[in-house]
């Protein structure tokens, strides 16, 4: 869980909540020189379900910004939601939607920015109602949230699950615990049009989010596939928050990131044609280049002339990037094809449970009393109890994440022997994790630091809906 | 004159996942580097470098303009985030499999990627 940047304001002025240059920008806009009124200005405030919240708050304070997306749903993150839902009726929205609209909601009142996340993941309902609830003890009277429901189609599957991708063998059958299409910005619209200052989503499709405030602003046809793709492009940059200003960029040496941890979140800056500079705060680290925003362009991207949303097939084979200025880059020449005709189904399976489990050898022949360490589990486990899960051992440090790919090994006098598995059967994780723990006293010499846990387990495969088949209803509440 | 040089010193890379598909995308700095790259990075050479990582089939979608190449590798992430036993289930780490690889070049220019 990711730890809060900076404790988050108060509904009054605090310090570094952007009083004054709020005052500024309101300044700004009655001499007429609102950066909003030309264009389009999206910031991208999370790009995973715990990403940080202070760089957040500093882009809404200095920002200008029409509009603020948090895009807070992964694979595992939907799953787990379902499953939090299922225990409790009022949980299964973000772990964090609380501490963001705390932080949030009151400078989106203060700079006029309408913020939409899908944050509801599997409970936009009770999502929404606790917004609303925030609001109201922060004293933002007159505040509007909207959900919207329908993305949930468990029930329209039936009882016989399709055959999908990533469940070749089956196992997963029986197990099933949700099953979630990907909206798009016809379902979106209609929540965007109540005019509600917060709109909150279950499963959308990441691009969408950002997609449909420009279709509302500036009116694109629903079968303009160029614009469409357009917009497409800039929210697949954005959706992703840092890793398109920085993060997951700098290699010391080679790729340099001026002040990475105070990196600041994207800004697309959008014109009617579907024109769009990439930048971020000045005042914030990170940097936004030509190398930054050509790794984000095909993040993910498996045939970059045929990106499949919701809303379009994108065309990135013949996109424009263009440093303009410093932390500035301008991109164009999306085009786009007609929607397909299904939208893709996310189905969550019970996984049983994930075990894992290490211990450190440092020093003289660390290397060798690891792997002594390694057989000796081996034995125990598979020859003595009979294990038959997926097991795996790593020698991190030697070769864990790259040992499947063949390379390494590299000589190390620091070593820590790893043991994951996975079974149905929680005892079977319990043992893996009691004899790698008692390897400490049992084994090799000068063996430390223990650490196991056990984490529930969520498989996911794919599938598709005809559209027709999903229905979405859109609700509004107010403080 | 050529030399071999890993393509880490003249390009940068980024993984992603979908399912058990994993991509790296490859960007080649000096537009006089570009075409050896992709004469050199094949899905052949591909499969022959990770034999027991890259299961399922490879393909390579070229991006001249911007000097990029997407590699796209089905089956290789060991099931998948949800599925694989791997510490990095994602394979964020495959564009280092992928930026260790040699390929030869004609002299390089040792340059900082920006």
């Amino acid at each position: 869980m990711a730890a809060l940047d900076k404790p988050p304001p108060a509904a009054e002025d605090g310090p570094g909540s952007g009083g004054e240059r709020g005052i500024l920008e309101g300044l700004r806009r009655l001499e007429g020189n609102d950066p909003r009124e030309s264009g389009c200005r999206i910031g991208c405030g999370a790009g995973f379900s715990s990403d940080r919240l202070g760089p957040a708050v500093d882009l809404l304070a200095e920002g200008g910004l029409d509009w603020l997306v948090l895009e807070c749903i992964g694979e595992r993150t939907m799953a787990f939601g379902h499953r939090d839902r299922r225990r409790d009726p009022n949980a299964g929205y973000n772990p964090l939607l609380e501490a963001r609209m705390r932080a949030l909601l009151p400078l989106c009142r203060r700079h006029g920015t309408r913020l939409l996340s899908n944050m509801g993941v599997a409970n936009p309902r009770r999502a929404a109602e606790r917004t609303v609830e925030i609001a109201g003890e922060l004293g933002l009277r007159g505040l509007t949230v909207a959900w919207l429901e329908g993305d949930e189609v468990t029930d329209l599957l039936g009882p016989q699950v399709p055959s999908c991708e990533g469940d070749p063998a089956g196992e997963a059958r029986g197990g099933l615990i949700a099953a979630n299409a990907y909206l798009g910005i016809e379902h979106l619209l209609p929540a965007l049009a109540t005019g509600a200052d917060v709109v909150l989503t279950g499963r959308v499709a990441d691009p969408s989010l950002f997609l449909a405030p420009l279709v509302q602003r500036f009116g694109w046809a629903a079968d303009d596939w160029d614009r469409l793709a357009a917009g497409t492009l800039v929210g697949h940059l954005l959706e992703c928050g840092m890793q398109v200003t920085g993060g997951y960029f700098a290699d010391p040496g080679r790729k340099e990131v001026p002040d990475l941890a105070r990196c600041g979140y994207p800004i697309a800056e959008v014109t009617a044609d579907g024109g769009a500079v990439i930048t971020k705060l000045t005042s914030a680290g990170g940097l936004v280049s030509t190398a930054t925003v050509k790794e984000q362009l095909l993040y993910e991207v498996h045939d970059p002339s045929a990106y499949v949303t919701p809303d379009v097939i994108a065309d990135f084979s013949a996109v424009t990037v263009e440093e303009i200025g410093r932390d500035r880059v301008r991109v164009a020449g999306a085009r786009g094809r007609p929607r397909p005709g299904r939208l893709k189904v996310t189905l969550a399976f019970d996984g049983g449970w994930l075990g894992e489990a290490g211990v450190s050898y440092a020093g003289i022949n660390a290397l060798a009393r690891a792997e002594l360490a390694r057989e000796i589990l081996k034995e125990r486990l598979v020859r003595i109890h009979g294990l038959a899960c997926p097991l795996r051992f790593d020698l991190i440090g030697v070769d864990s994440l790259h040992g499947t790919a063949g390379v390494g090994p590299v000589r190390t006098e620091d070593v820590r022997l790893r043991v994951a598995c996975r079974s149905r059967d929680r005892r079977e994780v319990e043992l893996v994790l009691w004899e790698t723990e008692a390897i400490l006293t049992c084994g090799p010499a000068g063996g430390g630091g223990f650490r196991g846990r056990i984490t529930e387990s969520v498989t996911t495969a794919s599938s598709s809906l005809p559209r027709e088949a999903v229905r979405c209803r859109v609700e509004v509440l107010e403080t | 004159m050529s030399r071999r040089v890993r393509l880490r010193d003249i390009a940068h890379a980024r993984a992603g996942d979908k399912g058990n598909t994993s991509n790296v995308s490859v960007w080649i700095e000096d537009p006089a580097h570009y075409a050896a790259v992709l004469r050199q990075l094949t899905p052949d050479r591909l499969r022959r470098e990770f034999p027991r990582l890259l299961r399922g089939p490879v393909e390579i979608h070229a991006l001249p303009h911007l000097r990029g190449l997407n590699i796209v590798m089905r089956e290789a992430l060991e099931g998948g985030v949800n599925r694989s036993l791997n510490l990095d289930g994602h394979g964020k780490s495959w564009s280092y499999l992928i930026l260790r690889l040699e390929v030869e070049v004609d002299e390089p220019l040792k340059t900082r990627c920006r």
